[in-house]
């Protein structure tokens, strides 16, 4: 490195940064085999790296993409790379601010319920690559004394999670992710909460019934059921403590169960 | 009646209702599924991955070995393949590609 005819170094911030900003010039000194300055290189490696990242988000959220049309999506996730450079490599965890990302975008302002949207895909991901575990036997309650069920506290399954919402989400996904093309009218005004679980090799979207969404809130940070039967019925007139409950046993989403 | 816990009378009624529900309804996870190795044609292996991986669809051999795809539980050891092959819930030494 001590000649004279030296190609200026550049730092790993420089290179990254003329990566991800396709208006920005090949960094210089950036030189091919015969020693010559190499922009067409540097641009070809450019456009890999952000289609790559930009095939990554089509993957991860589906319903967005059919939502919004490929040219529209292509474009949003060419914005949304630009602005959020991987912080890992690992690709599947790449991506999660999306969401957010379309929420504060400005021409997508008419279109609300699409962060919605983004958050299910991207809490079903997550219960994708969620450790495996069995769920809770739903027989293991009805071994247990009746008197201690009210303080009963379950314990998460590793791949539950909750997505509320105030929009259709489940119709939603289901129109443009699960079930495309079944023509099922979609209200608009409907909100649905999701609980997302993986109990086996699936994970499921199950929509939440009236109360639903605060009874499972309060049961994954660690309520006793009668606490957490409370507050959905605080939540909800229409609460049904065992069909909410059946819905949580059903689809897994615990792994065990705890009294004291 | 704000932020008051339901009583454990009620608890227990409807934790019984619940139970009783799933075990009628739900026999567990009916359309459950498994991984069954050497089942698959070529190109047509699944993948737990998603983005990012490059697994599904990777296979370059009919029914090859090491590659799986998911069946309904139950159905991968009874599943017969040309040659009096059969699937398998391990991976498998037979149909591998050339190293």
């Amino acid at each position: 490195m001590a000649g004279s005819d030296a190609a200026p170094k550049i730092g790993a911030p420089e290179f990254a940064n003329a990566l991800l900003n396709a208006d920005a010039p090949s960094p210089p000194g950036l030189i091919g085999p015969d020693g010559k300055a190499a922009p067409k290189r540097f641009a070809v490696y450019r456009n890999n790296v952000i289609v790559s990242l930009c095939e990554a988000l089509g993957q991860t959220y589906p319903a967005v993409r059919t939502l919004l049309g490929d040219d529209y999506f292509n474009a949003l996730a060419r914005a949304f790379v630009t602005d959020h450079p991987p912080s890992s490599p690992v690709l599947i965890w790449y991506g999660g601010a999306f969401a957010d990302f379309v929420e504060a975008f400005p021409p997508l302002q008419d279109y609300p319920y699409l962060a919605d949207v983004a958050r299910a895909e991207w809490a079903w991901l997550q219960a994708y690559h969620a450790e495996d575990a069995a769920p809770l036997d739903p027989a293991v309650l009805g071994s247990i004394d009746p008197e201690k069920l009210a303080s009963a506290r379950f314990v998460r399954h590793p791949a539950t999670s909750r997505v509320s919402s105030e929009w259709p989400l489940a119709d939603l996904l289901r129109a443009n992710r699960f079930s495309p093309g079944d023509g099922a009218h979609i209200d608009l005004g409907a909100a649905q909460s999701l609980l997302i679980t993986r109990p086996d090799l699936d994970v499921d979207v199950v929509p939440l019934r009236p109360g639903g969404a605060a009874f499972v809130d309060a049961l994954l940070s660690g309520a006793g059921l009668g606490e957490a039967a409370g507050l959905g019925a605080d939540a909800s007139a229409e609460f049904s403590l065992s069909d909410c409950l059946s819905d949580c046993l059903g689809a897994g989403a615990f792994k065990g169960l705890e009294t004291n | 009646m704000k932020n008051k816990a339901m009583s454990a009378a009620i608890v227990a009624g409807a934790v019984a209702t619940a139970i009783s529900g799933l075990t009628v309804s739900t026999p567990a996870h009916a359309q459950a599924k498994e991984k069954c190795y050497g089942v698959s044609l070529k190109g047509q292996n699944d993948c737990k991955a998603g983005p990012g991986t490059t697994c599904a669809g990777t296979s370059t051999v009919d029914y090859q070995g090491n590659a799986w795809t998911l069946v309904p539980k139950g159905t991968c050891t009874t599943m017969d393949v040309p040659g009096d092959r059969h699937g398998s819930l391990t991976e498998l030494k037979r149909d591998l590609p050339d190293a």
